[in-house]
């Protein structure tokens, strides 16, 4: 479910890292906790990011979930198929739904972010706190 | 246009249902337009005709809106008619929406508010021919204070939430006055989301304030978070739980030894009138919702009117005009006042909602008070006999609503937006859901004073089958309703694509 | 009490239900020194016809038997039995906000007929269900063009209704916004060579009215376009809707808000009236307000939703777009059958009526020794005259006439003194029209 070769936050993003530049976007456990994503509000590409810095906003019908910048870095590109289909979200999540292309600030920053057992490891964590 | 038959079932077997009418498929107002038709004729013009090109020139002239509806009379008549029968109503049953207080809204009222001599009066006039409109504003003043026990009012805000922000503006003003306005207001968990979007238009930040287990302040984290940055704590009380505060008097002594002041969201006025006083338990600034407390129509979605009461001291900053009585026993408005906080308003606000409100006050006088004890009876009652069918996540004694969650049917996969759904099946308009934000899957019913014995009774029944059709056939409660005209409708094709108005190319199914 | 459906033994029996013995056990939560012991200071109740005799006996304290020659964002104009006994129908007078769609769509469907007026009014892609009125719709465009445009300026016009700048001005206090206010030329329009280059390029919009608070038009298409090349916006008022049946639409403004008050909706000492904004697709998401929209059911059916409620402070609280959520649906509901009724032609047609009554007036009163039009711009139903003495005591023998004069421009702006708005709308007799003018003139030759 969740690609060996990507990163990810506890506020459930993922980075894909390549070289220079990193592909950020939202896990598939996180579009499953949204619900049918109806709009997904991204940043100006040019705009500089900070590590956990909100950068956009994804809506369902009756939520909004802001989107978080795994690392630091520069936005040099924003997908453009999620503002007519912003529905790829549920269903390509880690793949055709990127959300948008950082040049990083520091290549090194994504590999102290969980790797794929431990996120999968957090999220049963989350999922059993639900239950309870 | 084709017609349709349906199949239905009846305890005959299978019949045929006489060809469906199109009052129950009726289209849109410009689906029906033809050129030259048309529902009001206008007087013939006594002076000269103009060409509108020539008077004012052709860069400032239009042609015929494009697209504007052309049809009769009778089809207006029709069409609004059909259009009416697709709503619920309180005139049709009880409408149990928690926090919103749909009472019997009276006929007297509706008479009243369009008499000759308050309908037709213009807010400019001067006060010498407009001496019964302020005559009216002032007694409603009176009453309010009365019954809310504050010292001062403005009726200029037109929503709660408007008032909400007046209120908030005052405070702003009044701690400014005393050299610091200071820079978060405390909202607790629970509150309406209003009260947090008011908060940021005033100027102020939120600090959200947790609930304890019980669903009441924390008194403690309370005293933690009430800084000296802290301009004042925003409470409805009852909370939106349908729970008094019972603390309330420390509540109001926490703050004002910060000198912090209580500001009371009215929202629920309607399990105290007459029963307590705001003023009297340590609130500063209060707004009330006349279209929930005070009986005027919501409309399906409005106006409303939200007037704000205030004690002595914050009295200067209210918002010009006040209504005032002077010396002769004229009333005027009084415009010229240094330390107001402005106008929230054009005009004296909803002139007409506040005359009905005043309307219900007289109808009741102090009897006020046999209404709060109704719908408080009502929503026990109803408390009592759903109690051990559905969850209760807070146990404290309920006033004029009560909370249940959908914990004990979610096990069948049923929630709370389901039930209420299914309820409309039933003949009644769905409880609220998924307020108060503290309660999971909540199911807020607010009776009200209205409903009869038999009215909550059948209300009961309805929602204890529910219930059991949760346990036994949750696919039927899923997906309902099953009685309306319409299925339930697609609401995120509804956001992604948004379509917001007609266009003819666009007019298509049905 | 009449308005309660329960007997005393009913009673009894719910609260033996409960298990209580009386009904104060249940406000036990309430501490005992907060409990009220005595009855309220209210007036007795009042049966029905009391209740009427007290509004009849307020309603003959006001201004019945007088003509009105005042406007100033307050319109009289023609409405229909029609509109009125339709919404007094319960399902529309009694209904809450459509949450429920299945249970609501008839207040859905009707609103967004409603949006769909607006559009085709003012030339705009997109409408919302209402705001609570005319001054506070323009106070929340202004807030919208702020959030869009990230600047914090705005250059609103003098020749705006006062009281809707007074709004404006205590919402924007304390919000860090800057107002600077744009004086008017001779015309009677909008100062454009008063419009500094560094003010418009640090501004969030230009605010102007149309036909603004003197009656004129304004010249939407070069402020626009005076904005837009700064990387501001135009927003525009209307406060008199009925002048959009002649006077060409806002279309290239970016935001409309506009009182609907003209539409079939009665003065009522203030309201309640009806708010508009419309503004471009592009900027729907900025919207303050409830938008309804269309969509369909598992079957295919049409039928509509509030949608994009992610913008509303019920979802998104503290970052919400506004606070607004009660708003005027009823009154929206009121202009929609209003307008149905009157349709393309008849809105035509009043507009016209009210051109030409406001001309004639003019014609009229210039006829006065003393008495001459301040403002060279077009005008619609209202124009500013200037009287040779005081206004609010040309007006005080007036109203000895029982004829409730123009409005004295002096309240609002001190420069204009001596100044009077005249309106005039279809439904004031031309005979009313010639005797406030045989009036104005009487009172005009006996010396002061």
């Amino acid at each position: 479910m969740y690609p060996k070769d990507y990163r990810y936050t506890k506020e459930h993003e993922w980075i894909k890292v390549d070289g220079a530049n990193g592909t950020i976007g939202v896990t598939h456990y996180a579009q499953h906790e949204l619900g049918d994503v109806v709009f997904v509000e991204m940043p100006k590409v040019g705009a500089q990011l900070k590590a956990r810095q909100s950068f956009g906003t994804i809506e369902s019908v009756k939520a909004v979930s802001e989107i978080f910048s795994p690392v630091a870095g520069e936005v040099i590109e924003t997908n453009p198929a999620l503002a007519d289909a912003p529905e790829l979200i549920n269903k390509d999540p880690h793949g055709g739904a990127w959300l948008i292309k950082v040049r990083l600030a520091d290549r090194k920053e994504a590999s102290a972010l969980m790797d794929a057992a431990a996120y999968e490891a957090y999220i049963a964590g989350q999922a059993k706190e639900h239950s309870a | 246009m084709s017609y349709k038959s349906t199949e239905i079932e009846s305890p005959v077997g299978k019949i045929l249902k006489a060809r469906e009418h199109v009052s129950q498929n009726e289209g849109l107002i410009f689906e029906k337009s033809a050129p030259g038709k048309r529902g009001m004729e206008l007087p013939p013009l006594d002076v000269p005709v103009l060409d509108a090109s020539k008077a004012l020139g052709k860069e400032f002239t239009r042609d015929a809106v494009e697209g504007f509806p052309e049809v009769s009379e009778i089809e207006v008549i029709r069409h609004f008619t059909r259009l009416s029968t697709w709503n619920y109503a309180i005139d049709l049953g009880m409408y149990p929406l928690g926090s919103c207080t749909m009472k019997y809204n009276p006929r007297v009222n509706e008479f009243v508010a369009r008499l000759e001599g308050l309908a037709t009066e213009h807010p400019e006039q001067p006060a010498e021919v407009s001496q019964g409109c302020l005559r009216i504003l002032y007694d409603l003043q009176k009453c309010l204070l009365s019954i809310t026990g504050m010292d001062a009012a403005t009726l200029q805000p037109v929503a709660g939430a408007q008032g909400e922000l007046t209120g908030l503006l005052m405070i702003r003003a009044y701690l400014q006055s005393q050299g610091n306005p200071r820079k978060t207001v405390l909202i607790p968990d629970s509150a309406h989301g209003t009260n947090p979007a008011s908060v940021v238009i005033a100027g102020y930040e939120v600090k959200n304030i947790k609930s304890n287990a019980r669903g009441q302040i924390d008194t403690d984290h309370l005293r933690e978070f009430c800084t000296d940055d802290v301009a004042a704590l925003m409470l409805t009380n009852p909370s939106t739980l349908g729970v008094f505060e019972e603390r309330i008097a420390e509540i109001a002594t926490i703050l004002h030894e910060r000198g912090a002041l209580l500001y009371m969201d009215g929202a629920n006025m309607n399990a105290l009138a007459g029963v307590t006083r705001p003023g009297d338990f340590g609130v500063d600034v209060m707004h009330l919702n006349l279209h929930k407390t005070f009986s005027t129509p919501h409309g399906g979605g409005g106006p409303g009117a939200g007037p704000v009461l205030v004690k002595k001291g914050l009295e200067p900053f209210l918002p010009v005009p006040v209504v005032v009585q002077k010396e002769d026993g004229k009333f005027a408005l009084d415009h010229s006042r240094p330390q107001s906080i402005g106008r929230v308003r054009a005009y004296c606000g909803n002139f007409g909602v506040l005359l009905r409100a005043l309307a219900y006050i007289l109808a009741y006088g102090p009897g006020i008070r046999q209404a709060t004890e109704d719908a408080v009876l009502n929503s026990n009652y109803i408390r009592k006999k759903l109690e051990g069918v559905f969850d209760l996540p807070y146990n404290l004694p309920s006033m004029h609503e009560v909370v249940f969650s959908d914990a004990r049917q979610k096990k069948h996969g049923v929630s709370t937006m389901d039930i209420a759904k299914r309820l409309i099946d039933y003949g009644f308009h769905p409880y609220t859901t998924a307020f108060p934000l503290i309660v999971p899957g909540a199911m807020m019913i607010e009776p009200t004073e209205s409903e009869s014995r038999e009215e909550c009774d059948f209300f009961i029944e309805a929602m204890r089958s529910i219930a059991a059709e949760a346990e036994t056939n949750p696919e039927l409660v899923k997906t309902a309703p099953h009685s309306t005209r319409i299925g339930r409708l697609d609401e995120v094709a509804a956001a992604r694509k948004p379509v917001l108005r007609w266009k003819p190319e666009e007019g298509g199914s049905r | 009490m009449r308005y309660l459906p329960k007997s005393p033994s009913e009673r009894r029996e719910m609260l033996e239900a409960i298990g209580v013995q009386s009904v104060n056990e249940l406000f036990e939560s309430i501490p005992e020194k907060f409990r009220l012991r005595a009855p309220l200071a209210l007036p007795a109740a009042l049966s029905e016809p009391e209740i009427i005799q007290y509004f009849q006996a307020r309603a003959a304290e006001n201004s019945k038997g007088y003509t009105s020659f005042l406007g100033a964002g307050v319109y009289s104009h023609v409405r229909s039995v029609v509109t009125d006994a339709l919404v007094q129908r319960g399902e529309f007078l009694t209904s809450y906000t459509p949450y429920q769609a299945e249970f609501a769509q008839g207040t859905l469907t009707a609103i967004f007929e409603f949006q769909t007026l607006m559009c085709q009014l003012t030339g705009q892609e997109v409408a919302n269900a209402s705001m609570y009125d005319g001054s506070t719709a323009l106070t929340e465009a202004v807030l919208m063009a702020e959030r869009i445009t990230g600047r914090h300026r705005v250059l609103v016009g003098r020749s705006v209704h006062p009281e809707y700048r007074h709004v404006l001005q205590t919402y924007a206090k304390n919000l860090g916004m800057q107002i600077e206010e744009i004086g008017y030329t001779e015309s009677g329009q909008l100062d454009r060579a008063a419009l500094k280059k560094e003010s418009l390029e640090q501004a969030a919009a230009i605010v102007v009215q149309s036909p603004n608070f003197f009656g004129v038009i304004e010249e939407i298409a070069a402020l626009a376009e005076a904005a837009h090349r700064s990387g501001a916006l135009l927003v525009t008022g209307i406060a008199e809707a009925v002048s959009l049946g002649i006077v060409r639409p806002p279309a290239e403004a970016d935001i409309v808000a506009m009182e609907g008050q003209s539409f079939g909706i009665s003065p009522s000492y203030g309201g309640p009236y009806v708010g508009v904004i419309a503004t471009r697709d592009k900027f729907v998401r900025q919207m303050p307000g409830r938008l309804a929209g269309q969509t369909t059911d598992a079957e295919g059916r049409r039928g509509f939703v509030l949608t994009l409620a992610t913008r509303e402070q019920h979802i998104r609280r503290e970052k919400a777009t506004s606070n607004i959520c009660t708003n005027e649906a009823l009154f929206a509901l009121v202009a929609t059958i209003h307008l149905s009724l009157l349709g393309k032609e008849g809105l035509r047609e009043q507009a016209l009526q009210n051109l030409a009554k406001a001309r004639f007036a003019q014609a009229e009163l210039e006829t006065i020794p003393g008495v001459r039009r301040v403002f060279s711009g077009p005008s619609f139903n209202e124009f500013v005259l200037e009287f040779p003495r005081s206004v609010k005591m040309v007006n005080q023998d007036l109203l000895r006439e029982k004829i409730i004069g123009p409005f004295a421009l002096g309240t609002h702006y001190p420069e204009l003194t001596k100044r009077a708005l005249v309106c005039v709308t279809e439904t004031t007799p031309r005979a009313e029209i010639e005797r406030l003018a045989a009036a104005t003139r009487k009172i005009l030759e006996r010396p002061v």
